[in-house]
């Protein structure tokens, strides 16, 4: 949930960026990191395995200016993708304003794709929270890549609500802020409806 | 799912003036407080050089992970944690289920004064977090973007 400081008078929101094991969670907050101004940012912490995979998560805090006298900032999270640190990725969705799904295009990921979503949907369910509910946006990253799925198909299968949607090629940074933007507006909309 | 968190001015001063005495009577480097998602409350102390926010979030990180290792032998959860290093420790307690409290301390104090002097500050906070919930369930206690427009939204993203 999000946290607003009349006193500080800041409102602080949590992000996750879900998704598969190696679809580019990790690579999308490093994109930002890298390409975001000093003073907008925090320190990028990586809780990783000695061979760079996303052992707990990433963390990365962004201020993104004021609004009506109130400065923004909004955490940034990853989840470790593989399928085995399922304990670890339901601890992360905890008071989560908004969620971010990255997939991997590549058709061979496809089955990865689809079990990672239901995995977001029912872990979202165990904290109290619902998929279709929350403010919730789609990152089709690896565009790039000769073996990606045509994003028809791809959006039938992990998009049949029809959540805003964006084409990536995160480690060129194609489609990052478009995402990041996306996700952030939706969660002050809802800040703003006041639920 | 937790209650919307929400701050103001008067429950602040009385958590800083709670945190900053506990910070002097238990001769502690640091104190602060994080609410269980990661979000920094409250620092009091030689905070200068030290990142409150990422030490926020691997705080929230360690209780949720800890709280997991809890439940899976059947415990609610660990209330304290305590982290000792070469100079500095790290003590952690968790206030009234929802906020931890963070007592960061070296040779000149020791655990025993620091678990005394914690538990008498998190009566106090308790009783500060009780009644900033009540306030925050009072209804017309809106949102301060209620009355936001999309412009605004849209302008913050116009670089």
């Amino acid at each position: 949930m999000s946290f607003i400081n009349y006193s500080s008078r800041e409102i602080n929101c949590k992000i996750v960026y879900y998704g598969p094991g190696l679809c580019g969670k990790t690579t999308n907050l490093q994109y930002i990191y890298a390409n975001t101004n000093q003073q907008a940012k925090g320190k990028m912490i990586s809780l990783a395995t000695e061979t760079e995979r996303t052992l707990f998560f990433d963390f990365l805090p962004l201020s993104l200016g004021e609004i009506r006298g109130f400065k923004t900032r909004f955490h940034l999270y990853t989840v470790p993708g593989q399928v085995f640190y399922d304990a670890s990725r339901k601890l992360i969705l905890k008071g989560v304003d908004g969620v971010v799904f990255v997939a991997d295009s590549q058709i061979e990921r496809t089955e990865a794709n689809v079990e990672s979503v239901e995995n977001l949907r029912t872990n979202l369910g165990e904290q109290g929270y619902d998929l279709d509910k929350i403010p919730y946006v789609i990152q089709y990253n690896k565009r790039d890549l000769p073996n990606a799925a045509p994003l028809d198909e791809l959006q039938n299968l992990l998009n049949p609500k029809g959540v805003p949607h964006f084409e990536a090629v995160a480690p060129k940074g194609e489609g990052v802020y478009e995402t990041l933007k996306a996700i952030a507006k939706l969660i002050l909309t809802e800040l703003k409806k006041g639920t | 799912m937790q209650p919307q968190m929400v701050m103001y001015d008067e429950e602040f001063q009385q958590i800083s003036a709670v945190c900053e005495r506990l910070a002097r009577e238990a001769n502690a480097k640091i104190v602060f407080l994080v609410d269980k998602n990661g979000q920094l409350i409250a620092s009091v102390g030689a905070t200068e050089n030290l990142d409150t926010t990422s030490l926020a979030s691997l705080t929230a990180g360690n209780i949720a992970a800890t709280g997991g290792l809890a439940k899976l032998i059947g415990e609610k959860e660990f209330s304290i944690l305590f982290h000792e290093g070469e100079k500095d420790n790290l003590h952690i307690s968790i206030i009234g289920g929802r906020v931890i409290l963070v007592v960061i301390f070296d040779s000149r104090s020791s655990l025993g004064l620091v678990r005394l002097r914690v538990k008498k500050a998190s009566d106090e906070l308790n009783k500060i977090f009780d009644g900033l919930m009540k306030k925050v369930q009072v209804p017309g206690a809106g949102s301060p973007f209620a009355e936001i427009t999309d412009d605004d939204i849209d302008n913050l993203f116009s670089e």
